[in-house]
């Protein structure tokens, strides 16, 4: 295991691809994958295999939909967009993940001053 | 949310099913993203191979994603469930000899566990097949000696009865008093006989039976005058009418009464399954209450409580009633006659108890004995199974080397237990079903509901149920015993004489003495209710069952006076008996009305001329009326003289008493030459028969009171007689002198006397045959089980045995250690057995009969045995030790 690349958290590339979808629109894997390696500054151990089992997840639940189709240099494809049921998800999971962001932010700025009575 | 689950749920259940399209699907899928990936690469400046490598290595395995992807959309238990049957299969099928035996063993345990089952449910734990049956109830006085007349109520008592109680929805009754074949039908060939109870003209309705075509009987076709009916059970109307669709409405005719058809009644009743267990009932005709009104006690009694009444209020108001009722509304000195000094005079008890109550425990017994079949079967098959764990560690370790986890090696191994249990399953499923088949059409069994006996969804349940906790029982220690070696010392455990081998072997033996002990138990079970049965076949009945046959006589009983009856009985008996006396082979004959062991009767008590007795000391005596030779042809045995044809109506009134009415009459002196009183009558004791076995084998014996059949009337007639040949062969030769006699007689079953015994001892023979059985099959599964164990042990010592051959041991000495080894093993598992059997046959003491539960013959009877089995079983594997060849065991390994 890589010492420099982040462990992928159980769930979270659930919510990537679906905000990879949200605001990419209609995608295939490899670009699903190719995005979140980029946005991260590859700094996500990412296995773009395992993307696979997250897309079909997540059409299991209805939050994506998935057509065959052809990419832009005429490769079948199969290409993945976002639903209603999806995006709401999506703000639902972004609110959970912003508040558990900041109290963890919070959390490790604490500083050892006070004391502890 | 909850339909997003289910949602998703029906997603992966399709999935699942989907496999080899979607599999497609994702492939196209990954190969296009290598494709893009590759693109994208060259585009970069990659060499083709480095751009595909980097494709291949940022996708990080194609196998890997497949099985990740299948895992998040399908079910992934059902593929390793899938997995795991294809493997167990495979080994199963190599092992074919260790399935087979594995199978078989189950299927005998959970065959004879499905018929018991079958057997409890529909007699003990189904209720009866009516409507709201817990309501059902029978009412009638404790049971007393004096048989079925102290068991009715007359017509009288029970119209009072009814009228004078609350609690029921309906009262209804039938006549008790009723042999068998007591119709003739004619018309259609010769006569053939039938059998009819008389019925309370509500009876259905009160138990809520439906007739299956036609009507029930209305309160109308009970009257004097009415046109005679009858409705038919469905059995009867099958094989005597062919299952006429157009019988109802149509006339028949009976005993030369032409009567007409109402009705077919479902093929879920049967009158003798609930009333007269072993008997055989063709019709039911209505009860005409006045008719029967003068014939005292006749009437048995059921009733159907009101929705919301409970069974101790019903017993609270017959306690309150009983005193209001009359023998006979004409005799006000006979109102209160049903009271019973001490004790509940009249019981209210469910029909369901009255139906099985008695047969309760020795079902439940039965029910225990099958359950340790299983537990033996279970037990036998975990020892088989870590005798195949031993051999097949390697295999496990090795799979655990490459990566097998412990928690799937488990489900491997308990998918396998399953399998065997499911096959054992199917194959005992079979086995229960021809068991309970050949059950349900045993009609001389007396046993309730017997006919109603089937295989049905419960007992289906009851298998898929034991099959799935018999693999649990006889998978889970062996499969977590084989997952849980330790992997390296296995590897390198060449399988002899190594401590883990040493251990398995304890636990083995441990084993092999649980099921001694179980073996033991079922044993002593078996042996107790067998030395009870022999005490039982033993009983002095009085009479001699062999050699001896019965048939009923029809004969015409239609005179001005009674006194004419009565002559024109004594001519007609007469003329029957010599010329049956003067077939070939006949040592005797005689007829009675009743015969022992059936339906009888009792007379108020005669009072010894000259003596007093206290109110209730002299309980009202079974009376039988007969002609002379009746008691020869039954071998009874007479003191004093035999009825003469010449004790008839003119001539000074007769009777013969049994040797317990003699004795309570005139204490110490001869009662021939005594006078006994009936009101005003002087009835003269001519002779002391021994007591017979009236109402039961079983139960004491109480007064019996013989009349002359030319000065009193029979109720029936039953031709009795006695031959020096088998009383088969002269059932034609006995029929055809009948017929000569009167063209009406019936062609009535010629019945030997010791059918009769063997249907009232039925019961006990069934339950003592049974237990038997399953001791037996226990025994075969203990003795399996010790061979295995030490043949097994043999096999892995050969090299120990061999070295010590080397050193000089003797061939003598090899075995005798080996039996040693078994005698010792078997030897703890009696003594743990005979501990649990003192337990257990105290529980069984009362189905016992002049048997103690610590009955030593069967204890000591019991212990030789198992060591006779285990010799056997230890004797094999001990020869073949002595047989080892050192030279050959230090050579191989």
């Amino acid at each position: 295991m890589s010492d420099e690349k982040l462990d992928l958290l159980q769930g979270t590339l659930d919510l990537m691809v679906l905000q990879t979808l949200a605001t990419m629109g209609e995608q295939h894997g490899y670009g699903i994958a190719r995005r979140i390696e980029q946005i991260s500054g590859d700094q996500i151990l990412l296995n773009q295999g395992t993307i696979y089992a997250s897309l079909v997840r997540l059409l299991q639940r209805g939050w994506i939909d998935a057509e065959w189709g052809f990419s832009d240099n005429n490769r079948k494809a199969k290409f993945y967009s976002i639903t209603k049921r999806g995006r709401k998800q999506l703000k639902e999971d972004a609110a959970y993940w912003r508040r558990l962001a900041a109290v963890m932010g919070r959390m490790l700025e604490m500083q050892g001053t006070g004391n502890m009575e | 949310m909850k339909d997003g689950w289910l949602q998703r749920l029906a997603r992966r259940v399709g999935a699942f099913f989907r496999k080899d399209s979607l599999d497609g699907d994702l492939d196209a899928e990954m190969a296009s993203h290598l494709e893009m990936a590759i693109d994208e690469n060259l585009r970069h400046g990659m060499t083709p191979e480095e751009a595909g490598r980097m494709a291949m290595v940022r996708f990080g395995g194609v196998q890997q994603a497949r099985e990740k992807q299948r895992e998040a959309r399908g079910l992934p238990f059902l593929d390793v469930l899938g997995q795991d049957l294809r493997y167990t299969v495979r080994t199963l099928g190599r092992d074919a000899g260790f399935t087979a035996v594995a199978v078989l063993i189950l299927a005998l345990g959970i065959g004879a566990n499905v018929a018991v089952f079958s057997v409890v449910n529909t007699i003990l734990l189904r209720p009866l097949p009516f409507p709201e049956s817990q309501q059902l109830v029978w009412i009638a006085p404790p049971p007393t000696k004096c048989g079925l007349s102290c068991a009715t109520y007359s017509s009288d008592a029970y119209e009072e009865f009814v009228a004078a109680t609350k609690s029921y929805d309906g009262v209804t009754g039938y006549m008790a008093f009723t042999g068998p074949d007591n119709y003739r039908l004619t018309g259609r060939g010769e006569p053939v006989p039938a059998t009819g109870i008389e019925v309370i003209s509500n009876f259905f309705q009160v138990l809520g039976v439906q007739p299956l075509m036609g009507r029930l009987f209305t309160p109308q076709e009970s009257r004097a005058g009415a046109h005679p009916v009858a409705l038919l059970e469905y059995a009867y109307w099958k094989r005597q009418f062919a299952g006429d669709p157009g019988i109802v409405g149509k006339e028949i005719d009976l005993t030369g009464t032409p009567t007409t058809v109402v009705g077919v009644l479902p093929e879920s009743f049967d009158f003798g399954a609930f009333y007269s267990p072993g008997e055989r009932v063709d019709l039911l005709v209505p009860l005409d209450l006045d008719k029967e009104r003068m014939w005292g006690n006749i009437i048995a009694m059921t009733a159907r409580m009101k929705p919301g009444v409970a069974l101790g209020q019903a017993q609270a108001e017959a306690n309150i009633v009983v005193p209001k009722l009359c023998w006979n509304n004409k005799y006000p000195q006979s109102c209160g006659s049903y009271v019973h000094k001490h004790g509940t005079s009249m019981l209210v008890r469910t029909l369901k108890d009255y139906v099985s109550g008695r047969l309760r425990q020795s079902l439940i017994v039965l029910w225990a004995a099958v359950g340790m079949i299983l537990l033996i079967a279970c037990v036998n098959l975990s020892n088989l199974l870590l005798a195949r764990a031993a051999a097949r560690g390697k295999e496990f370790a090795m799979r655990s080397a490459l990566g097998a986890s412990r928690g799937r090696m488990v489900r491997q191994l308990m998918t396998e237990s399953l399998i065997l249990s499911a096959g054992g399953a199917v194959l005992g499923f079979v086995l229960a079903w021809g068991l309970v088949l050949w059950l349900a059409h045993q009609g001389s069994l007396a046993l309730p509901l017997l006919s109603t006996l089937r295989i049905d969804g419960q007992a289906l349940g009851w298998t898929v149920l034991i099959a799935i906790v018999a693999a649990l029982l006889f998978g889970l220690m062996p499969g977590l015993r084989m997952a849980s070696g330790n992997l390296i010392e296995t590897l390198k455990d060449s399988g002899h004489g190594s401590s883990a081998g040493r251990k398995h072997e304890a636990v083995r033996t441990a084993l092999v003495i649980t099921e001694v002990a179980l073996a033991c138990v079922l044993l002593v079970g078996a042996g107790l209710l067998l030395r009870s049965f022999m005490k039982v076949m033993d009983i002095d009945l009085g009479f001699e069952p062999d050699q001896a046959a019965s048939m009923r006589v029809e004969y015409d009983d239609t005179a001005p006076t009674d006194d004419a009856r009565e002559v024109k009985r004594g001519e007609i008996f007469q003329q029957v008996i010599a010329r049956v006396s003067a077939l070939p082979g006949v040592e005797a004959a005689g007829i009675v009305d009743y015969l022992p062991l059936g339906a009888n009767r009792a007379w108020g008590a005669p009072v010894p001329q000259g003596k007093t007795f206290p109110e209730g000391a002299l309980p009202g005596p079974l009376v039988y009326v007969c002609t002379p030779g009746y008691m020869r042809a039954m071998g009874m045995r007479l003191h004093g003289r035999d009825f003469d044809w010449s004790d008839g109506p003119k001539s000074q009134e007769v009777v013969i008493i049994n040797a317990a009415a003699a004795r309570t009459y005139w204490p110490g002196e001869d009662a021939v030459g005594k006078v006994l009183m009936n009101g005003k009558d002087e009835l003269h004791v001519i002779g002391v028969v021994d007591d017979v076995h009236a109402s039961s084998v079983e139960a004491e014996k109480g007064w019996q009171i013989y009349y002359s059949a030319m000065q009193n009337g029979p109720n029936d007639a039953q031709l009795v007689i006695r031959s020096r040949v088998a009383p088969a062969s002269l059932a034609g030769s006995v029929l055809r002198t009948l017929r000569e006699l009167n063209p009406n007689q019936p062609a009535v079953e010629f019945q030997p006397i010791r059918t009769i015994v063997d249907r009232a001892v039925s019961p006990r023979r069934f339950f003592m045959l049974l237990v038997g059985i399953f001791a037996g099959l226990g025994l075969l599964l203990a003795s399996l089980g010790i061979y295995g164990v030490i043949a097994y042990g043999v096999t892995r010592q050969t090299q120990e045995i061999g070295i010590r051959m080397a050193l000089g041991a003797t061939r003598g000495r090899v075995q005798r250690t080996v039996l040693g080894r078994t005698l010792g093993m078997v030897l703890l598992g009696i003594v743990v057995g005979t501990v649990a059997s003192f337990a257990a046959a105290r529980m069984i003491a009362s189905l016992l009969f002049g048997t103690e539960p610590t009955d030593p013959v069967t204890y000591l009877g019991m212990i030789a045995l198992l060591i006779a089995v285990a010799l056997l079983a230890g004797y094999l594997p001990a020869r073949r030790a002595s047989r080892i060849d050192p030279l050959v065991a230090l050579r191989t390994n």
